[in-house]
């Protein structure tokens, strides 16, 4: 008996260093290949293959919403994303690791921005064959790339700066209206705002405008927010923020011109994956920049001891403001971006559910790390899509999920963890 | 001139007068140190010429320019540099990130270096980083470079915030209490410390200290605080032989 527990131990530690080598041994490139490999089977096979399992169609979220629906399915479910995902991606990273370690270091030969836009590349065909199979999937993909940006943004004040703001659903509320009325009165001819200024044709180079209007309004909100709270620490900024992202939402609900508590629709479909797509990395490249330098790394010093950062020349009230209208902005462009999406906003949209759903992702995926935000935001809006048949249920889940981190990782499930891009792309050492 | 005068600086908490009619007068290069049991206002002396507090009454003028009414994070790029009695340490940052954290004021790249990584922000980062390394290496806390700052001995975390106060290039150094809770052997090679850098980068320091051995040997002129009043002034060993301090301070037995 307990011979055979020995050994059972034994396989598993020995299966547990196998998987573990087996990972360190491939890099980025090589996972990535894997993935393009299974999405472009699933492309090509996937529809009739999940026929033969006994599967309605190719399934649409790697089988958690066929799961809940109907749990009969569950062996042919587990089968399909096995097959068409796990084993292709396994097998393909394995056996391509040799090569693809080769592959880049060759690679960083060349200045460091012709790998990055390779992984990047290949990352976009990724998304975008998995999104291409229904438009389920390409809406899930864009709200998971928006999800990314306003998770890294609230990371900046809540997790860099140490600070607990509630005001992000204002934030993306102020940039969504602001760049709707921006599209939607200047290229599209509306109810609210009549005739078209502008011809649609050229509308869509304006977008980047709209974005970044509706990022600059934001900020300015955010001015509202930080000139009365930053005077102190403490509490004080929770209580203000919350307070703001009420006020915001009254008063878009009291706004007739942007169509009151009916909403804003008829916003020109300008957002699509590859657009969304682009702005995510922009946002997570300018991000990262900021937190690695000595301004951004002063907010952490403000953070842990603000009477020593003073005291070591950083200018402190200069440093939280800053990033607390960098983090606004960002915020403000999500919520551009997502009015895009959505193409219709209503400012029930943007209240305390939302809020929820945002420090979810946040303290989730980790404070003060990039990887934490993209973990957090992919993994709580994966897990809402997933839950959706449990309806009510969802919401007793998710915040049962979040404890359960809370309890065994209080920082989240990546935190303190620099997103150092040159790390993420070199060569995997190989063990011999 | 002077580097650091003050001239009959006061300080009231509510109607508690911490400092009184305190002088002050520190030339370039000079270590001056500052004795007094607990609660005598040492530390807030410290507090008010840092601008961590505004003085009630009284100027402080560092190199001719009035320092009343500045906030700390001016004070110090002007150079007051200092370490904290209870080591006030960033406890997420690694030992490096301390130490280049204070040469905040000493990078001009701005935002637009921050947010996109222009060549002059790689420039001055990496300068910023090799003095910061030629620093820690001073010290002798090279080794801790990456670590995070709360997993070091305690010696080298005092070690790491006296090179952090270096990084700014201050004119002057205020270290309070920097033996505070060292043996003896830490207690030796802290003062070799001090008194390199004084002689290396001819810089004036301002002492707090409790351990007579320390003041002694180090400070050029002391002076002694007694309820936020200076009650002597003098070289060592004027301070030792002052009846006064003797009663207040030093007490009967130290003085043989």
């Amino acid at each position: 008996m307990e011979a055979t527990s020995e050994k059972l131990s034994n396989i598993t530690r020995l299966s547990k260093i196998s998987i573990r080598t087996f990972v360190s041994q491939v890099p980025l490139l090589g996972w990535l290949l894997g993935a393009l490999i299974a999405v472009a089977l699933e492309h090509f096979v996937g529809t009739p293959f999940a026929r033969t399992l006994g599967l309605p169609k190719a399934l649409s979220l790697f089988g958690f919403l066929i799961i809940l629906k109907k749990p009969f399915l569950i062996p042919s479910a587990v089968a399909y994303v096995l097959l068409i995902y796990i084993l292709p991606i396994g097998i393909v990273a394995r056996s391509s690791a040799s090569i693809m370690n080769k592959l880049v270091g060759k690679l960083l030969d060349f200045p460091m921005i012709f790998s990055v836009i390779i992984h990047l590349g290949l990352l976009y065909a990724v998304v975008h064959w998995w999104s291409d199979m229904s438009l389920y999937r390409n809406d899930v993909a864009r709200f998971m790339l928006i999800a990314v940006m306003v998770t890294l943004s609230l990371n900046i004040i809540n997790g860099y700066m140490g600070e607990f703001s509630c005001s992000h659903p204002g934030f993306l509320a102020l940039g969504a209206y602001s760049a709707s009325v921006f599209t939607v009165l200047l290229f599209v001819d509306d109810r609210i705002f009549g005739l078209a200024w502008l011809p649609k044709t050229i509308g869509p180079f304006f977008f980047p405008i709209a974005l970044i209007i509706g990022g600059l309004v934001a900020a300015v909100g955010a001015l509202a927010v930080a000139i009365p709270s930053f005077r102190t620490r403490g509490d004080y900024l929770a209580i203000i923020s919350l307070a703001f992202m009420f006020i915001v939402k009254s008063l878009i609900e009291n706004l007739e011109v942007v169509g009151g508590p009916r909403g804003l629709s008829s916003q020109p479909n300008w957002a699509s994956l590859p657009v969304v797509f682009m702005c995510t990395v922009l946002a997570v490249w300018i991000i990262n920049n900021f937190v690695r330098s000595t301004f951004g790394k002063a907010l952490n010093a403000v953070r842990d001891n603000e009477m020593a950062a003073d005291a070591m020349t950083v200018n402190t009230r200069r440093t939280k403001m800053t990033a607390f209208l960098f983090g606004a902005f960002w915020a403000g462009v999500a919520g551009a971006l997502y009015a895009h999406v959505v193409r219709y906003v209503n400012p029930g949209d943007f209240d305390i559910k939302k809020l929820a759903e945002v420090l979810a992702m946040v303290y989730f995926g980790g404070l003060n790390s990039v990887y934490g935000a993209i973990v957090g935001a992919c993994g709580i809006s994966l897990l809402g899509e997933a839950l959706r048949p449990l309806a009510l249920y969802k919401w007793i889940i998710i915040p049962l999920l979040l404890i359960l981190v809370m309890i065994y990782r209080p920082t989240g499930l990546i935190a303190f963890k620099e997103f150092d891009v040159k790390k993420l792309i070199q060569p995997k050492k190989v063990s011999p | 001139m002077s580097l650091l005068e003050i001239d009959r600086m006061t300080h009231y908490f509510g109607g508690l007068r911490a400092v009184h009619n305190y002088d002050l007068d520190i030339n370039p290069g000079q270590i001056r140190g500052l004795i007094g049991p607990n609660g005598a206002g040492k530390t807030t002396i410290f507090n008010l010429i840092t601008g961590i507090y505004q003085p009630t009454e009284g100027k402080i003028f560092l190199e001719g320019s009035e320092l009343n009414g500045r906030s700390p994070h001016e004070i110090a790029s002007m150079g007051i540099g200092r370490t904290f009695q209870n080591m006030l340490l960033w406890r997420h940052m690694t030992v490096l990130e301390h130490v280049k954290m204070a040469r905040y004021s000493k990078l001009s790249y701005g935002l637009i270096g921050a947010f996109f990584g222009t060549a002059r922000r790689h420039r001055e980062e990496a300068e910023s980083e090799e003095k910061a390394y030629y620093l820690l290496k001073r010290m002798g806390v090279d080794q801790f470079a990456d670590q995070i700052v709360i997993n070091l001995p305690y010696g080298a975390q005092r070690r790491v915030e006296m090179a952090r106060a270096l990084s700014m290039e201050p004119k002057i150094l205020f270290l309070d209490e920097p033996t505070a809770g060292m043996n003896p052997e830490e207690l030796v090679q802290m003062m070799e410390i001090i008194r390199n850098i004084h002689k290396d980068l001819h810089l004036a320091i301002f002492l707090i200290e409790h351990r007579m051995k320390v003041v002694m040997e180090l400070c050029e002129r002391i002076q002694t605080l007694v309820f936020g009043e200076v009650i002597a002034e003098g070289t060592p060993e004027e301070i030792q032989n002052n009846p006064k301090v003797i009663d207040a301070y030093l007490g009967k037995e130290t003085v043989e």
